[in-house]
């Protein structure tokens, strides 16, 4: 008999078919994923998911007898007091009256397939048609950092850089090629030669013995263990690498009118953008800047939760932007992303100044500006849209760098987020840049 | 370690398995008289143990979407714990390749060495059916080829291609095998032998008043003219993939030898479908036979022994119709009860035992006729031959006759005297295979015209097929026929055309 253990078998043996079976079934999977993340909350959607889909396509036909035609014997066990001839009602429909039918009754009508997508899976066919518009960095990405590689192996290097499996490699085989004595072979002859002495007998084969170790020690010391000719270094190359750090600036007005309604869509929009950023870049900070008629920047739950009361001057949050951008985020290591929610709100006499700020000093920082216009529709009493919606309206341009959407309820989150980053925008973008490959 | 035991606590190893395998091999082949192929026993992990269940159970298999799709499902219920793994998956190769999990304990590996490494391997080795049809040494090199092949097909002619053809030759999966073996062609020896003796036959016979007797007038040009065809065709043909592989016009070799490979691997496990409740009550026949004489001798703790014991009762529960756990017959339960009752007639026969199976009742011989049965017969033959009233009380069988459109069922034989034959057969019958498929067979092709193909189905007591399945099926057909394909449903005892599913066309290439 043979045992054999296969544990250490490369796995996801199966992985292939898991691959062919997504690409199948990838129009249903799609759809499930987009139904999905509509209804879930923006951690859950990190997850891994269980979706369902509908069986169209996948579906392995066979010829098979319908459940509910023609006419069966059946013999099944544990007969309790029925004799021959009595007439018993049929079961339900679903025990099929004991080794029946196969399936469901008319084939029709079957569940959905439920599976579990891993996280990356989902998050693939999540975002999978969006893309980041960072047309800017297109130019940039020439002069940028450097990231060692590696290389090989050469003969010289720094001490940190010792490749020790190498180096004893090259040590063993030198040392078998110049047949250096084993401290255990040294050993047994001392022994022997210790045994012989005490012993008294044989001495022209101790004399013989003794000149052997002696030319055996002195080899071991001509031999050495590790020689300089051994020591391999592993080689770094330093390879130019494309910015892969991102900084995500979340500006938002938490003035009085802004309700939990409204910071809760704000959030889910902001989630949703840092899950998206932290896919194409290693590295992805969050700043987040917080304004009513003066701006600072918090940390996350401050940001979020703690209220604040005050007026509503936008160019303030702006200018603090500009100036984190200034101390701590280069635009030339970084790739910065802004996102901006407010309800709308700004004091009239502040529009000008935003947008001067914005045109000329942050949208030119910026990969990217979206600013979302969060809960009831707004419009003044004469029918005018929002101060700021009109105030940023100037400056947008098409294919420019400003993204504006206004979004009312949970469900538009996804749709909003999808239509920013939909590859359409920017499809001569063909290079996605950046990014993780 | 205590005196004479294989091994103790729950941890296995190497040595263990080993050890115990020896032991087993030693009662297996010396008390119980087995005749296996060499073992080769391989430890896998639960993951593996997923990726071997929807490659239905091979280790090597080309790589097709629905194998990724079980996968998906297997896994989802798994880790749910909707469901248990098997505890092992075995091989019909020689050497006969038993698949064993890490996570089973010693005791759990100790049973499922003697269950698959011996009563699996010994069936699947002796078994008529398996001789007849299964190629033991050479399957795992011919999957080996089978998955090669497809990787190149794939490459050449790209996935969406290979799918095409392995989607449809799967859906004609198990319409796909012979039944019987094919005839072999007679040489010319042969062939004279046989003309000389026809001859003979003729003049013995011949007798003038044939010459009156009147001709038949409806020998018309049109019925010869399709009996010729039918006959060049090899009409009417029940292995459809076997026809559409030889006749289909627009396949190219490559499908064709696509369409083969599914073929042949149906073909392979079609005798596992005709012995299921055999196989899987020979093996555990044995490994509840081995086990016991271990216990006997003292190689097994009593510990161990109440574990085995633990899965070997939960695998042979079979819960009573009326139980909402009911779900058939359970293939172990009922193969497991035949053989122990079939060892009882064999050492400890009643009158009735005597009556109903004279030649081997009292033989005190039960391992020699166990072997024998598992030899000769498959679950239909083998219930018909085997089953006997006392298991037929114990198990308290009984038969239900289900009209579809009546609201209620009769019973109509139980476990008396005069329903006895009745359950068996009715048992019997509905382990026939040739009853679980419906008869399906090409009849004809009109390959001067527009070469529509014509399938019958061969409608028994009524029942129809699925439409809306049916449909999707003739749909594959007709790709791989590259023409219109017509499924007419007959009923076998009346001829009368029960349902013609029109012209299906190839589906339009992506």
């Amino acid at each position: 008999m043979n045992i054999i253990d296969r544990r250490l078998n490369p796995k996801g043996k199966s992985l292939a078919n898991r691959q062919r079976f997504l690409r199948r079934a990838r129009a249903q999977i799609v759809k499930a994923v987009r139904d999905a993340s509509g209804s879930r909350s923006i951690q859950d959607i990190a997850n891994g998911e269980k979706i369902s889909i509908p069986m169209d396509g996948l579906r392995e036909p066979t010829f098979h007898r319908s459940g509910n035609t023609g006419v069966r014997d059946y013999v099944v066990p544990g007969n309790k007091n029925y004799v021959e001839g009595d007439r018993v009602a049929k079961p339900e429909q679903e025990d099929g009256g004991g080794g029946g039918s196969e399936g469901s009754s008319d084939g029709e009508g079957q569940d959905d397939f439920a599976f579990v997508l891993s996280r990356e899976e989902f998050l693939d066919i999540f975002l999978d048609d969006l893309e980041l518009p960072d047309l800017v960095k297109r130019k940039m990405k020439q002069t940028e950092s450097t990231t060692p590689s590696r290389a090989g192996y050469s003969v010289t290097g720094s001490p940190a850089n010792l490749n020790v499996v190498r180096t004893m490699r090259n040590s063993l085989s030198r040392r078998i090629a110049l047949k250096r004595p084993k401290p255990a072979e040294l050993a047994a002859l001392e022994d022997e030669i210790k045994a012989l002495e005490e012993s008294g007998e044989d001495p022209e084969r101790l004399s013989h013995l003794r000149v052997e170790f002696e030319a055996q020690v002195s080899k071991s010391k001509r031999v050495p263990y590790i020689d300089p000719l051994d020591v391999r270094y592993s080689r770094f190359e330093h390879v130019p690498k494309p910015v892969t750090q991102a900084v995500m600036f979340c500006l938002m007005d938490v003035s009085g009118s802004m309700t939990e309604h409204m910071k809760d869509l704000a959030k889910r929009f902001f989630m949703l953008l840092y899950l998206f950023l932290s896919r194409r870049y290693r590295h992805v900070d969050v700043v987040f800047i917080r304004h009513t008629h003066e701006a600072a920047e918090v940390d996350e739950d401050t940001f979020f939760y703690s209220t604040e009361t005050g007026g509503t001057v936008v160019s303030t949050a702006l200018e603090v932007m500009r100036d984190v951008v200034k101390d701590r985020y280069s635009p030339a290591d970084w790739n910065i992303y802004c996102a901006q929610a407010s309800d709308g709100d700004n004091t009239s006499s502040d529009n000008a100044k935003t947008v001067h700020l914005l045109e000329d000093v942050i949208l030119p920082l910026c990969q990217y500006f979206a600013y979302i216009e969060v809960g009831a529709e707004y419009k003044d009493w004469l029918g005018r849209e929002s101060d700021l919606w009109r105030t940023y309206k100037s400056v947008e341009k098409p294919g420019g760098m400003l993204a504006m959407r206004r979004v009312r309820v949970r469900s538009q989150i996804f749709p909003v987020f999808r239509e920013l980053f939909a590859k359409e925008r920017n499809d001569n973008a063909a290079w996605a840049g950046g990014g993780k490959s | 370690m205590s005196e004479g035991l294989l091994f103790t606590g729950a941890e296995w190893d190497f040595d263990k398995v080993q050890r115990t395998h020896d032991a087993i091999a030693e009662i297996a082949h010396g008390e119980l008289g087995l005749d296996t192929y060499p073992n080769q026993i391989e430890v896998i992990t639960a993951e593996q143990m997923l990726d071997a269940y929807s490659s239905i159970g091979m280790p090597l298999m080309y790589k097709h979407w629905s194998f990724g799709k079980h996968f998906a499902r297997d896994e989802t219920l798994y880790r749910k714990g909707m469901r248990g793994l098997a505890y092992e998956i075995v091989i019909n190769s020689s050497p006969c390749i038993s698949y064993i999990m890490e996570e089973n304990s010693m005791p759990m590996q100790a049973l499922v060495i003697a269950h698959a490494a011996f009563g699996h391997n010994h069936f699947f080795k002796n078994n008529g059916l398996f001789r007849q049809w299964t190629d033991a040494k050479g399957i795992l090199d011919y999957m080996d080829f089978a998955k090669g092949y497809l990787a190149r097909c794939e490459e050449r002619y790209g996935q969406a291609a290979v799918e095409r053809v392995v989607d449809a030759a799967h859906a004609l999966m198990s319409h796909g095998v012979h039944k019987y073996p094919r005839k072999r062609t007679p040489d010319l020896a042969d062939e004279e032998r046989r003309a000389a003796e026809r001859r003979e036959y003729q003049e013995k016979m011949f007798n003038d008043l044939w010459r009156t007797v009147p001709k038949p007038a409806s020998t018309k040009q049109g019925s010869q003219e399709l009996a010729e065809r039918k006959r060049r065709l090899g009409l009417p043909e029940e292995n459809l993939l076997y026809f559409l592989e030889k006749m289909a016009p627009k396949l190219a070799p490559w499908q064709r030898e696509i369409i083969r490979i599914v073929r042949k691997i149906s073909q392979y496990f079609y005798p596992q479908k005709q012995t299921k409740m055999m196989n899987e009550g020979c093996a555990t026949f044995v490994h509840y036979t081995i086990v016991n004489r271990l216990h006997e001798l003292g190689k097994l703790s009593d510990g161990a022994m109440l574990e085995i014991l633990h899965s070997h009762t939960s695998v042979v529960f079979q819960p009573d119709f009326d139980d909402r756990r009911f779900s058939g017959l359970n293939p172990y339960a009922l193969g497991f009860a035949m053989m122990q009752d079939i060892r009882r007639i064999c050492e400890q026969p009643t009158a009735e035992d005597h009556q109903w199976f004279p030649d081997f009742a009292g033989n005190g011989d039960p391992f020699g006729t166990l072997r024998q049965a598992w030899a000769d017969f498959r679950d239909e033959s083998f219930l018909l031959q085997y089953l006997s009233p006392a298991l037929i009380r114990k198990l308290r069988l009984f038969k239900i006759h289900d009209i579809a459109e009546a609201s209620d069922m009769e019973i109509t034989a139980i476990h008396n005297e005069r329903g006895y034959r009745e359950v068996r057969k009715a048992l019997s019958r509905s382990y026939d295979i040739a009853h679980m498929d419906p008869d399906i067979q090409i009849v004809d092709v009109d390959l001067a015209g527009d070469r529509r193909l014509i399938l019958h189905h061969m409608v028994e007591n009524g029942m129809m097929l699925v439409e809306a399945e049916a449909v999707r099926v003739l749909r594959h057909v007709a790709n791989l026929w590259g023409y219109e394909v017509r499924l007419v449903e007959i009923d076998s005892a009346t001829d009368a055309i029960l349902r013609i599913h029109e012209d299906i066309g190839p589906s339009v290439e992506a």
